[in-house]
């Protein structure tokens, strides 16, 4: 019997994932509000440890919640940080 | 060089009709014979026996006989049927007075029913682009579980033939890009659309219908994308309005959100199937519903514009009643709505804001779009008061006003709710154009159902879509 593939037929690259820091002095660490109520409390308390581990941080806050961050987000976070955090709240 | 081609059955009585006059044909000219039914029809000459059909249908023979004439190896005219003059203007021989002038042809044999999607299948492979996947000794109902195809019931095996039969279903071209289907943003195509269509058992005639519902979901204010990740229990539901509503049998009466209508039933699950397939989006990996529902097996149902007294939804959102629209709305699935005592249209709308005021949370306001569909028992109480559709809306948002003070966090004892500041405001339930109303169900039952939206709704998640259903 024969089938047509129903799927998109994707084949995704499989991908090595940066190598992680050593360290957080002096890194810059983006931090990411998707816009979720009490994603600010979440990341505040982030930011605070992060600092005292002589970390840089960088705000960010997606438009909403409900749709992928913009492209533009995503190239100045990548341009901008040497890593990011991501904050899912609720 | 000029050669003829006939291509004839025996079945036919035009064909029997010339049958004398094909070795005079053949002697005067270079003529090819095809016959579809018979290697021994016409007699006396040499005839190529079409027993697969491949000749003709690449032909493209739709009558017979039909004559062609090919110069130089390519086709440069062709007569249907007998057409007296005609063919002794073409073949420059006199044909007796015991002929008629004309007589129409029969069918090629190549559209009987069924027959072209399973020649097209056969002869002419390249029209489709999918992978093509082959299993020996497999329980077909078992392969769409096995490749992760399925919903959890069984799918369709999507055959060739089978997905050249749903293309029938529209003119639009197999390889034309409708758009990008998340999460995975892959792209789609008519053809994919098709295979998935076949998965969840439409008819080809229903394939209008899911395109413009994958099209209209594909739009970015209906935020397709978050519905499919979010942890709430929504997905997307479809209805239909206009006369291909009708024309394809679709159920807006008795039981209309319920099972038992294929067209309903297997529209909404194309959908579904689609951005599963297509775009990746599977419970358990983006899918990320703590409960999900019901109706994201499959949710469409056709609004009843028919008996209505309402404008219908379509003609609110800016159609005309003689467009055929598929409106997709964020669904969760229904709650009912009992009141089978109130007579008067504000007595029965009291009890419908009274139902609209809970969905999602008692103090939740501004999150979720509804849709309240009106059973027609319902309905007659307002038609008989003269209340259209807007009128009651109109009341019931009123009605929808709630004081701050009963919506904050902590009241009734309950930590849900809005920031305590907004205790002295009033607000209301739903966003504006969060309300919706249509008129579906059986004749007999003082019932009336309320889907409630997602709780994203508007700008910050999704809204209501509609498009024109496109046939052919």
């Amino acid at each position: 019997m024969e089938l047509l593939d129903p799927t998109s037929e994707l084949q995704p690259e499989g991908r090595q994932p940066l190598p992680r820091l050593n360290h957080l002095a002096g890194k810059t660490i983006g931090l990411l509000d998707i816009s979720k109520p009490r994603g600010d409390v979440f990341i505040d308390r982030i930011e605070d440890l992060l600092l005292q581990h002589g970390a840089k941080t960088k705000r960010f806050k997606k438009p909403t919640f409900t749709r992928v961050a913009p492209d533009a987000l995503r190239q100045e976070i990548a341009g901008s940080c040497d890593a990011v955090l991501e904050a899912l709240a609720d | 060089m000029t050669e003829l081609r006939l291509v004839m059955k025996q079945g036919c009585e035009t064909c029997l009709m010339i049958e004398p006059l094909v070795a005079e044909i053949a002697e005067a000219h270079n003529l090819e014979v095809i016959c579809q039914d018979s290697p021994d029809f016409p007699a006396d000459v040499p005839v190529i026996f079409d027993k697969s059909l491949e000749q003709s249908f690449k032909l493209d023979i739709e009558i017979v006989p039909t004559l062609i004439v090919m110069r130089d190896g390519e086709e440069s005219s062709r007569i249907f049927g007998w057409d007296k003059t005609a063919w002794s203007a073409m073949l420059g021989l006199e044909f007796g007075t015991n002929l008629p002038e004309f007589r129409p042809g029969c069918g090629s044999m190549t559209h009987d029913p069924g027959r072209q999607a399973q020649l097209a299948a056969l002869f002419a492979p390249e029209r489709l682009s999918s992978r093509r996947l082959t299993f020996d000794h497999s329980d077909e109902l078992e392969i769409g579980y096995d490749l992760g195809w399925s919903d959890g019931l069984p799918v369709v095996p999507p055959t060739p033939e089978r997905v050249m039969r749903m293309l029938e279903g529209t003119h639009r071209e197999p390889g034309e890009v409708i758009g990008r289907v998340p999460p995975d943003y892959a792209v789609c195509t008519v053809e994919k659309i098709a295979i998935n269509a076949v998965l969840a058992g439409c008819l080809p005639e229903y394939l209008p219908v899911v395109i413009t519902a994958v099209e209209a979901v594909l739009e970015d204010q209906f935020c397709m994308h978050g519905l499919l990740a979010t942890t709430y229990f929504s997905g997307p539901l479809l209805i239909v309005n206009g006369p291909v509503s009708r024309s394809i049998g679709m159920n807006s009466g008795g039981n209309a959100l319920g099972q038992g209508n294929r067209a309903n039933a297997t529209i909404g699950r194309a959908l579904q199937l689609l951005i599963r397939n297509v775009g990746g989006g599977k419970p358990g990996g983006v899918d990320r519903a703590a409960l999900g529902n019901p109706g994201k097996y499959t949710f469409c149902f056709a609004e009843d514009e028919v008996n209505s007294c309402w404008e219908s939804l379509a003609v609110e959102r800016g159609f005309s009643k003689e467009t055929s629209t598929v409106t997709v709305f964020a669904a969760d699935g229904m709650q009912g709505l009992v009141d089978q005592k109130s007579r008067t249209p504000e007595s029965l709308g009291r009890s419908m804001a009274s139902g609209l005021r809970v969905i999602g949370h008692p103090k939740m306001v501004m999150g979720s779009d509804a849709f309240l569909v009106v059973s027609p028992e319902h309905e007659r109480v307002f038609r008989e008061a003269g209340w259209s559709k807007q009128d009651l809306k109109s009341f019931l948002l009123d009605l929808l006003m709630i004081p701050g003070e009963e919506l904050i966090q902590g009241a009734d004892g309950i930590a849900e709710g809005v920031p305590v500041g907004l205790s002295n405001k009033t607000l209301c339930k739903f966003r504006p154009e969060g309300l919706n109303i249509v008129r579906a169900g059986g004749r007999a039952g003082l019932f009336s159902a309320i889907i409630a939206g997602w709780g994203a709704s508007g700008s910050m998640g999704s809204v209501p879509v509609t498009r024109e259903i496109v046939l052919g």
